[in-house]
């Protein structure tokens, strides 16, 4: 009886951490709430490391078991609709357990440190954990109802903890902005799941990919696997911040930036990714949805990027290069590459998460300032938080050698070489890459380089404690070493990673190898150097506009003022959701819904009858004189009538 | 004419002068004295149709009505006592707390 069996474990502990720290951490020492919170994820970090033991044992002598399915017990039985509580376990499951368990703890570790002076600690890693167990439900569900309860559970707390710092307005307003368009995407879901159970009578995903594996592919048209497909991609787009449901992400970074950096850049975030390579053979079925899947990857990928050329807060730039990151993730599942998406979700999930912390720690020195045209300097004072930031952006950006180069490449390649892929798709793909580099090291140039643009004497630049560091030294470790598992690719020797991943997928790629490649394999290594040089090119336009030249920034905003103060606001598409959905919504929900059926229709008639009633009583009342006399002469009528009506009546 | 038809004539005429006392007199006393005419003349017409018809049910009836009315005069009694007492009078036009 090991963990494989028992994985229920799993999500239990950071539950159980949850439960004790939120119920009774108010009277806690902050001591005490830390030993919970941090206990119970280490507990779960070391059972998933035992499980991973287990699980390799189990796929050296008996890897017909996997997926290890274990029903712990029927959650609903309806009719013939039955969900039971089932955890799943395979080399994706694995994958995603190492990310929410590893990332998550090391993210722990790091709150101690910068949630060490603000208020509602306990309430913080309350939720905290809270997020984990929902996450790890997420992850390791047997069935799209359960992964939809922590599809759910996963939104609630993002909700939660962006809006954590709840007495500011913004913070508030952007909780609700991500559950609101969050319940956009989910409306999406929810209709595939739908569509999922009437066609497949079932929501469990092995047999749901079973059966799905039996059916043609829809090459014309739209048929029900291509709806399906769609339909969960909306949820996807939503969960996962794609166009045109980013508009949340950016928002969300009003949260503590552990937050920022746990749930918005390394797990929740990716749970969207993790849902369509899951459903890999739904997708492959339906060529349309997969075409859309890359489309939409690519140009969010692109987009967001171009957005994130002109950002001035520190974290509102990650948060744009999660977007770009998380379109590239879609844009391999899309082109069919599912391990390779799942690979840079493995990998942006290190450096994204050491570029949140690390920003967190350059906000932390800064005493809490986020403009990074109020930054500079900095690399002396902070050295080590910058070493570990230098390391996340090289990873990012796409330096040889670091985990974002392998995880990219192998995404650029694809996008061209299989048979989804197109050319157009690998073209924005690099003109990404390139303003990538260029964004992270304008953040790199802006905050620690150039001369210092704050106030000396006011702020006091300090390293952050050691519980913080820690966790930046072992992610920066991480972001270099990442991705070395899949280095062998690039000399046409086994991908470890994509070997791992290959059961999970071997479906999905039965369908796909049917289907003639791309671009030729020859040409690999000439598109990975334009890559490179394309990286390259942004460093150096980096570097020149914002070291070497610091106002030919400003005269290149100048000349190109359109352009810039487009994409300053964001493309207008805040302002552009405002006057489309937004007042449109509330103008209906003021003038119809609260005046009109509100107030008029229901209060109206409320009120309406009671006033009836009332005018009623009121006429009626007159006849209670009070007056004995008055009552006897009515007595004595109502008496003569009796007797009178009996003699008209008759005997 | 029977003498049974004129007590019922004069049963009626009793009732109806109890009706008028009931409605019209403003002593609670008075009132309470027409109420028991008012029965007395429902017991004279029991009597008179009991031997009309020749069945005994009227005049049983008569021992009840008799009764409640004893009974009825004790409360009755008790309550003008209470009243008379409480509010120095026994005029019932005064007495008109029964309302809002």
């Amino acid at each position: 009886m090991g963990v494989l069996d028992n994985a229920w474990i799993i999500p239990a502990l950071p539950l159980a951490g949850a439960a004790i720290n939120g119920l009774l951490g108010r009277r806690f020492a902050q001591k005490t709430v830390t030993a919970v919170a941090i206990g119970s994820t280490t507990l779960a970090f070391l059972a998933t490391l035992t499980l991973f033991a287990e699980f390799v044992n189990l796929s050296r002598f008996a890897p017909d078991k996997i997926p290890v399915i274990h029903s712990y017990f029927p959650w609903i039985v309806a009719g013939n609709f039955r969900v039971d509580f089932a955890l799943q376990i395979d080399q994706l499951t694995i994958i995603m357990l190492f990310v929410v368990t590893g990332v998550g703890w090391l993210i722990h570790i790091y709150s101690i440190g910068y949630m060490a002076h603000e208020g509602g600690y306990y309430r913080f890693f309350s939720f905290l954990n809270l997020f984990m167990f929902f996450m790890l439900i997420l992850v390791l569900g047997a069935s799209y109802a359960l992964l939809f309860v922590g599809w759910e559970g996963v939104g609630l707390c993002s909700y939660l903890l962006i809006g954590f710092f709840f007495l500011k307005k913004s913070a508030a307003d952007a909780g609700k902005k991500a559950f609101v368009v969050n319940r956009v995407g989910d409306f999406g879901f929810l209709i595939g799941l739908f569509l999922m159970f009437r066609t497949f009578g079932t929501l469990d995903i092995q047999t749901v990919l079973a059966r799905a594996a039996e059916m043609p592919v829809e090459t014309a048209g739209i048929g029900t696997l291509t709806a399906i497909s769609l339909f969960l991609f909306i949820g996807a787009a939503g969960k996962s911040a794609q166009l045109p449901l980013y508009v949340w992400l950016p928002d969300a970074m009003e949260g503590p930036t552990p937050v920022s950096a746990l749930i918005h850049a390394a797990t929740m975030v990716t749970a969207g990714v993790y849902m369509v390579a899951r459903s890999s053979t739904l997708y492959v079925h339906a060529p349309l949805a997969m075409k859309v899947v890359a489309i939409v990857g690519c140009l969010t990928a692109f987009f967001a990027a171009t957005i994130g050329l002109v950002q001035t807060d520190i974290k509102r730039v990650l948060a744009y290069s999660t977007v770009s990151q998380l379109g590239y993730m879609f844009l391999a599942c899309g082109v069919g590459a599912f391990s390779a998406g799942i690979f840079h979700l493995m990998t942006h999930a290190f450096f994204k998460a050491l570029l949140f912390l690390a920003a967190g720690s350059v906000i932390h020195a800064m005493g809490g300032e986020q403009d990074m045209r109020n930054m500079g300097g900095l690399h002396g004072s902070i050295r080590a938080t910058f070493l570990c930031m230098l390391a996340a952006t090289l990873a990012i950006a796409g330096a040889p050698g670091f985990s974002g180069f392998f995880s990219k490449d192998e995404i650029l390649w694809q996008s061209v070489h299989s048979p989804y892929g197109h050319w157009a798709l690998w073209l924005f793909a690099v003109l990404t890459a390139m303003l990538t580099a260029f964004y992270m090291f304008r953040l790199i140039f802006l905050t620690f380089f150039g001369a210092p643009r704050y106030d000396e004497h006011h702020v006091h630049v300090h390293e952050s404690p050691r519980t913080m560091l820690i966790p930046l030294m072992v992610l920066a470790a991480l972001s270099i070493g990442g991705g070395w598992m899949a280095a062998p690719a690039l000399f046409h020797r086994t991908n470890y990673f994509e070997k791992f991943l290959k059961p999970v997928f071997v479906n999905a790629e039965e369908v796909s190898a049917k289907l003639a490649p791309g671009a030729s394999p020859s040409l690999e290594y000439p598109l990975m150097f334009v890559a490179i040089a394309g990286a390259v090119i942004g460093f150096f336009v980096a570097w020149w506009l914002y070291l070497r030249k610091p106002e030919a920034a400003d005269e290149l905003a100048g000349k190109l003022a359109t352009p810039h103060s487009v994409l300053v606001h964001k493309y207008y598409v805040d302002e552009l959701y405002d006057a489309a959905i937004v007042h449109p919504i509330q103008w209906i929900s003021t003038n119809v819904l609260w005046k009109g059926v509100d107030a008029a229709g229901i209060d109206g008639a409320v009120n309406g009858i009671a006033s009836i009633a009332r005018d009623l009583g009121q006429d009626a009342r007159q006849v209670q004189s009070g007056n004995g006399r008055t009552y006897a002469s009515w007595l004595v009528a109502g008496a003569a009538a009796v007797i009178i009506l009996f003699l008209w009546l008759g005997p | 004419m029977q003498l049974e038809a004129y007590a019922v004539i004069l049963s009626a005429v009793l009732f109806g002068l109890g009706a008028l006392g009931f409605v019209f007199k403003r002593n609670i006393i008075t009132i309470f004295m027409s109420i028991e005419l008012m029965l007395n003349a429902v017991n004279l017409s029991f009597v008179a149709f009991s031997r009309i018809r020749a069945l005994l049910e009227g005049q049983v009836f008569v021992f009840f009505v008799i009764v409640v009315a004893a009974a009825e005069a004790a409360v009755g009694m008790a309550i003008i006592l209470q009243v008379a007492r409480n509010r120095h009078s026994l005029n019932i036009e005064r007495i008109d707390l029964l309302k809002l």
